[in-house]
């Protein structure tokens, strides 16, 4: 791509170029850019070869891609039992996955939905990674009870259509609100990750050069001009949807938490677990950005717009919600004693010194223990520790699945069938490969689509204020109720300019 | 003078050419406080049929334009909502107790409460379809053909330009007067944009 080819700051992290003491705190954007520059900074990798990395890891996650689908085909072909579910234990690893899956799908619409409506600004240089993230998970999710239905040319039993048994699905149960719940949070999701798209595509539509590709951007980009008339209805659609989703985004996880909470066994049936796994799927969800985002801003050179504030903050709320999770473990302990219901407090013994003992101390080292390292400032800002940590809690938040839906089962309230569920090598390889194509699609993703909200990136700039150049500010003073912006350093700025090339202003 | 037809169309943000096929007068402004004035001054001359168009949302801009509030989408949202609440409602219902009623543990064939996660997703999830069906509906999306994209420069405005255009429906525009105002407001670029007449508007 023959773009112009300007100089970026090579790690924008660091203090700009000139030297100034403290780098600017309230600033989202690092490095004194134009807004050009955020425009090449962002596009230039959906348009030019992906880096090397990017075709061996998507050679890694293509192969648990296959083999997930390979996978998938012995265990229609074979039946459900080649997993390791038998009686008592009938709901085993898809479960566990699918719970975990779905957990972890409920980052990207908060971070969209409810950090929009509190106005925190910071959320647009992780929204749409973290917006796409989500929709893969999600889709990871849903295959787990797709395949796990044991007949899937039966799958659309679970939706409304009039058929010859003159059926209908059974409205009553939790299951059936499950789909209905995770379908239309996918299908708000995408909605509102292709809204906040639109702009974005029709700036790649602007640089393109080929033929085709301009045409297939004009298509999806839907022949956005950025027109006010546009943008006022656009935001307001914007906010409306984050309003919508906000709530969705609650009930959702509520909804597959009366998978369990609405049933009558032990260690199920408990009114906490709503808002427990809601918790625990933010905890979850914000780990895997983390994640995710360590890695992108340093593979894509993304530093001067997912700054380490962004990360800290995000490492903020996984120490909020870990220990909302942590919490809600030791409520359930109290309850099963307070409630002086024998089988309930026998459940959780069994969970804590029980034979999976081994899986419980995991879940609690791993959710409830590592993250308060985030305590420590230092810790919360290095990129090493926040990578590892943010690893740990996901392989906690897993092992809390686990425990909640196999110690449950595995000893029912008959002890003649009781027993030890073990995975088998299916179970194993079916999990791999959901990670397989969880990432095959977030490569994907990085690879063709704008990885950071550009129009939303520009728009927090302080130079996209429309006073900025009379009052060299935002035109607010601190403590007005609205964002109060620094003013930038006009001799930096210059500097920094000089320091460019003359490509703009070539045509007066 | 323009019709109703076009006024209403025009507040879409689309405008027809006149007869010499001119859509109208593009005008680059140097950053988002200009455009600000230039369409607050354009707007108090005395013009209608005129947009801008930057790679963002510019705070102000609304009141700068004499847009005010966009309601419309509101509307849309809410209809959506009560749409799929009276769906949930109604499928639930009439599935249950009417169509194929089966007693389950003697529970009633159909009650409130279970119903409502159902209707609740369904609520959310119509009411979204409205907003985005409301917001393109309104702003006249898809449009693939837009006189403007025969602009080179006009690439820039989804990168880091920013455009207001006159449109030549306006009963006020005039060659010659409108690029001497836009002159007069600080426009860095003035182009004539012409609707080559391959396509419809």
């Amino acid at each position: 791509m023959e773009t112009s080819e300007k100089q970026l700051p090579a790690d924008p992290s660091e203090p700009p170029p000139v030297g100034e003491g403290e780098p600017d705190r309230d600033r989202l954007v690092r490095g004194h850019l134009s807004f050009h520059d955020v425009t090449e900074m962002v596009s230039r990798h959906a348009e030019k070869k992906a880096p090397m990395a990017w075709y061996v890891a998507f050679a890694v996650a293509f192969s648990g891609t296959l083999l997930l689908l390979a996978l998938f085909a012995y265990v229609v072909w074979n039946g459900i039992g080649v997993w390791g579910n038998n009686q008592p234990v009938g709901w085993g690893w898809p479960i566990v996955n699918f719970v975990f899956w779905v957990g972890i799908g409920h980052a990207g619409t908060l971070i969209s939905a409810i950090l929009y409506l509190f106005r925190q600004h910071w959320r647009t240089a992780i929204n749409r990674a973290a917006e796409a993230m989500t929709l893969f998970a999600v889709v990871c999710a849903l295959i787990w009870p797709t395949f796990h239905v044991g007949r899937l040319w039966a799958i659309y039993w679970t939706l409304p259509i009039p058929n010859q048994m003159a059926m209908w699905p059974q409205f009553k149960s939790p299951l059936l609100w499950d789909v209905f719940a995770v379908s239309s949070y996918f299908i708000v999701s995408l909605l509102f990750w292709y809204v906040g798209l639109v702009p974005d595509l029709a700036t790649l539509r602007d640089r393109a050069k080929n033929f085709w590709r301009q045409r297939i951007l004009a298509f999806f980009s839907l022949g956005w001009t950025g027109s006010n008339r546009h943008w006022r209805n656009y935001e307001k659609a914007y906010l409306l949807l984050a309003g919508l989703a906000t709530p969705l985004v609650l009930s959702v996880h509520s909804v597959v938490s009366f998978d369990f909470a609405v049933s009558v066994l032990p260690g199920w049936h408990t009114t906490i677990f709503p808002p427990y796994f809601v918790a625990g799927a933010i905890f979850s969800g914000f780990a895997m950005v983390v994640t995710l985002m360590v890695i992108t801003r340093e593979v894509y050179g993304l530093k001067n717009l997912i700054t380490i504030d962004h990360l800290e903050k995000m490492n903020i709320i996984i120490l909020v919600t870990g220990s909302i999770v942590g919490f809600a473990y030791i409520t359930e302990f109290f309850m099963a004693w307070y409630s002086q219901v024998e089988y309930e407090q026998y459940a959780f013994l069994n969970r804590a010194f029980g034979p999976y003992a081994w899986a419980y101390w995991i879940m609690m080292t791993c959710n409830l223990i590592t993250p308060q390292l985030f305590w420590f400032k230092r810790l919360r800002r290095s990129v090493p520790v926040m990578f590892a940590l943010s690893i740990v809690v996901n392989i906690g938040m897993w092992f809390e699945r686990f425990v909640i839906t196999i110690t449950s089962l595995h000893r029912d309230f008959l002890p003649s069938s009781w027993g030890y569920f073990t995975a088998t090598w299916v179970d194993i390889g079916t999990l791999v490969g959901s990670f397989g194509l969880f990432l095959t699609l977030f490569l994907l993703f990085l690879r063709f689509v704008p990885m950071v909200a550009m129009s939303e990136v520009k728009g927090v700039m302080p130079q996209a204020d429309p006073h900025f150049h009379e009052h060299e500010g935002n035109g607010h003073v601190e403590g007005d109720g609205e964002p109060y912006i620094t003013p930038a350093e006009p001799a930096l700025v210059k500097a920094y300019r000089a320091g460019g090339t003359e490509d703009e202003e070539t045509s007066a | 003078m323009p019709t109703l037809i076009q006024n209403l169309k025009a507040r879409l943000g689309i405008f027809e050419s006149d007869a010499d096929q001119v859509y109208g007068l593009l005008a680059e402004f140097p950053d988002p406080g200009a455009l600000l004035h230039a369409a607050e001054a354009v707007r108090e001359d005395g013009y209608r049929h005129f947009d801008t168009h930057s790679p963002f949302p510019i705070h102000g801009m609304d009141e700068a334009m004499g847009l005010g509030n966009a309601v419309g989408v509101g509307f849309f949202t809410f209809g959506g909502g009560v749409t799929g609440f009276a769906a949930a409602y109604l499928l639930q219902w009439w599935t249950a107790a009417v169509d194929y009623p089966i007693n389950i543990s003697g529970k009633p064939f159909f009650a409130v409460e279970p119903s409502v996660p159902i209707m609740f997703e369904l609520t959310v999830l119509f009411a979204a379809f409205g907003a985005v069906a409301g917001m393109l509906a309104l702003n006249g999306l898809p449009r693939p053909y837009n006189p403007l994209f025969y602009s080179d420069r006009f690439r820039g405005a989804s990168d880091d330009r920013f455009f207001l255009h006159v449109a030549a429906s306006d009963g006020q525009f005039d060659v010659e007067d409108t690029a001497a105002l836009l002159q007069r407001l600080g426009a860095r670029h003035i182009e004539l944009v012409k609707d080559d007449g391959s396509a419809d508007v």
